[in-house]
């Protein structure tokens, strides 16, 4: 049972990696270090943070998901214009109806994945697309605006913790949704860490006959992984659009691979059974802060997919030497 | 692991390839029925013989990279890399437009052409690398080298597309040949060419031993590593040969052109026949799926689904089709 000592050693890997980044590019740029840059960096990382943490739960389990930002654009689009059609109001309903949603589509992925037992790539790609064809074939292609955006949610959003002004007179503020994404991710570790099922999730991804024979329900394990990746999605989703105002039905397309890539960061294995909370948090927070900060180092934004690609490729060939070292 | 075209011996090796013809006589009977004064007209099916080819040469990428237990997530970005650096090439030594670009010679074109496949090639060998050296798994090695292609072909054109290439080129995907769509005749040719190599040559028959059996194989002394690294670099080039046509048929080339290719791709491979778990798969099998596919989705498009429906449709066409081939598995 080395597993834990590796795993806290390959948070710490990502850790130092984050540190050294952020005095490069504070050096290069010292306005990274303004406080307003680095309340930013943290509002960027709520989104990606909660649909990373379903798709964390996913991949400990041996599985991979391609559908979440469809579903999430589905979940939010759909509840968006229940709020407008039925004049509805409200925070907690409409979050508690996107979530559902999202739970319901992810339950159809774990249909495919357990009943059918296909391969869970082949049938995330197809779920997403039946996902997106039907929210833009059927449901509809326009934006909502700022001005037919349900204000509640606006203002749910616009919670802040703290507040200050700027040396320019700009209004600095950190927003309320962080202690959301973090409590999310205290529930998620919570769960996996200490919970019969959180231990099914693992025992899923590390070895699914051992699982069976063992006696844990992979029937139940499968639609808890894959219904907690479309929860969290659907739940992101909105609030997604509540923080920029507007839901855009085609937003979200491609963030798959930055999720997966982050996930990866963050020392889970694609093979499953392994990976962490605070690994994929840590791999969160360095993707995004790539992608924030390539602007401030003064890199022209159309790199940024190939800082993405290579550091997918440099985090995954790491992983595998990883994995062959510990398998010879 | 057939690859000639033999139609009674396939027939008899494989009732797939019967069902699969099946279902494209019963999508092509209720599309007409759907359609009757359109869908039946020979501009249709013509237009179809210049649009297909592009998707059944990624399906047959896929199809490779499937072969071994793989998938290759990067071929839309290799194709357009490869379609944008030949459109670079071509505005450097020509001219960015005008008839000094249209009228280009053949040995330029042609040079393009060796610059767009050498492209693919070599994104395929680093695919290949990754995956037989490295041994990073192909899903995360492709969706990585994705990225960075399709964030090449942005830097490259910094976003905007690539418009106008020589009439040569514009040839290689508009021009027919004895009455046949050029691209048609270039996608049967590969095609044949893909079957007889893996039905005929030593890496071929390593690769299908490879899929069904990595251990095994290793065993029997196939250097797996050589072969899966080969097969990657092959994808690589037949993804590159759909960036030439793609570029080719719509005289320009850019980075997010056909995105909705790759689910189109893995569909049509894995109706097709394909195991993605490896050890799986015929070219014939491929191109007959091609064509159910495209006759559904012509049909579609003719009644004025928009292409979201389209999309839809596909998505859950994939859905079904793996649903009834596990429940066929069971039975047997």
């Amino acid at each position: 049972m080395t597993a834990p000592a590796v795993l806290r050693r390959s948070e710490a890997v990502v850790f130092l990696v984050i540190v050294a980044a952020m005095l490069a590019i504070g050096a290069i740029n010292p306005a990274f270090w303004q406080l307003g840059n680095l309340f930013s960096l943290l509002r960027s990382n709520v989104i990606t943070g909660i649909m990373a943490l379903g798709v964390l739960t996913v991949m400990i389990s041996g599985g991979i998901d391609v559908s979440f930002p469809a579903f999430a654009m589905t979940a939010m689009y759909l509840t968006l214009r229940w709020m407008l059609a039925g004049g509805h109001g409200g925070v907690a309903v409409p979050f508690a109806m996107a979530t559902a949603i999202g739970i319901a589509l992810g339950a159809l992925n774990a249909f495919f994945v357990h009943s059918v037992r296909m391969i869970p790539l082949i049938v995330t790609l197809g779920t997403a697309a039946l996902a997106r064809g039907f929210l833009l074939g059927v449901v509809g292609t326009s934006n909502i605006n700022i001005d037919r955006m349900p204000p509640q949610l606006i203002g749910f959003a616009g919670t802040e913790l703290l507040a200050t002004t700027g040396p320019g007179g700009a209004h600095i503020g950190l927003t309320a949704m962080l202690p959301i994404y973090l409590g999310l991710a205290l529930a998620v570790h919570l769960l996996l860490r200490h919970t019969m099922l959180g231990r099914a999730v693992f025992a899923l991804g590390g070895d699914r006959e051992a699982a069976r024979r063992a006696g844990f329900d992979l029937a139940r394990t499968t639609y808890f992984v894959y219904g907690l990746a479309g929860g969290l999605a659907g739940f992101a989703g909105l609030l997604h659009v509540s923080m920029i105002w507007l839901a855009n039905p085609h937003d979200l397309a491609g963030m798959e691979l930055d999720v997966i890539a982050a996930v990866v960061l963050g020392g889970a294995s694609i093979f499953g059974g392994r990976g962490s909370v605070v690994g994929t948090m840590l791999g969160v927070f360095m993707l995004v802060m790539v992608n924030n900060s390539l602007i401030i180092m003064h890199i022209s934004t159309t790199w940024q997919r190939v800082v993405v690609g290579v550091i997918i490729i440099a985090a995954t060939a790491l992983t595998a030497l990883r994995d062959r070292r510990r398998a010879g | 692991m057939s690859g000639t075209f033999d139609l009674r011996r396939l027939l008899r090796r494989d009732s797939s390839v019967l069902q699969l013809l099946l279902l494209t006589a019963a999508i092509f009977a209720a599309m007409s029925a759907l359609n009757p004064e359109k869908f039946l007209r020979a501009y249709n099916f013509q237009s179809l013989t210049f649009l297909a080819p592009e998707l059944g040469l990624l399906a047959v990428a896929m199809m490779l990279a499937m072969l071994t237990g793989g998938i290759d997530l990067s071929v839309i970005g290799i194709a357009n890399l490869s379609g944008i650096l030949a459109g670079l090439f071509f505005h450097a030594v020509g001219a960015p437009r005008g008839p000094a670009l249209m009228h280009l010679p053949l040995l330029p074109v042609a040079a393009g052409i060796a610059i767009a496949l050498a492209a693919g090639a070599l994104a395929g060998a680093l695919n290949g690398l990754l995956i037989a050296r490295l041994r990073i798994t192909p899903i995360l090695a492709t969706i990585g080298t994705g990225q960075v292609y399709v964030g090449l072909a942005l830097v490259l054109t910094g976003g905007p597309a690539i418009v106008g290439f020589p009439a040569l080129w514009d040839a290689i995907g508009n021009a027919t040949l004895f009455g046949i769509a050029l691209p048609l005749l270039l996608f049967l040719l590969v095609g044949a060419g893909v079957a007889t190599a893996l039905s005929r040559t030593a890496l071929g028959v390593e690769l299908f031993l490879i899929g069904t059996s990595a251990k095994a194989a290793a065993f029997a002394g196939i250097r797996l590593g050589r072969a899966i690294f080969l097969s990657y670099v092959a994808t690589g080039v037949l993804a590159s040969l759909a960036g030439i046509l793609l570029s080719a048929r719509t005289n320009a080339a850019k980075s997010d052109y056909g995105t909705s290719y790759l689910l189109q791709a893995v569909l049509i491979a894995v109706l097709g026949g394909t195991n993605p778990a490896g050890g799986q798969a015929t070219v014939i099998g491929v191109a007959i799926a091609l064509a159910a596919l495209m006759l559904l989705s012509s049909g579609f498009q003719l009644m004025r689904f928009s292409n979201f429906l389209v999309d839809f449709i596909w998505g859950a066409f994939l859905l079904i089709v793996i649903a009834i081939n596990a429940l066929r598995n069971r039975a047997r």
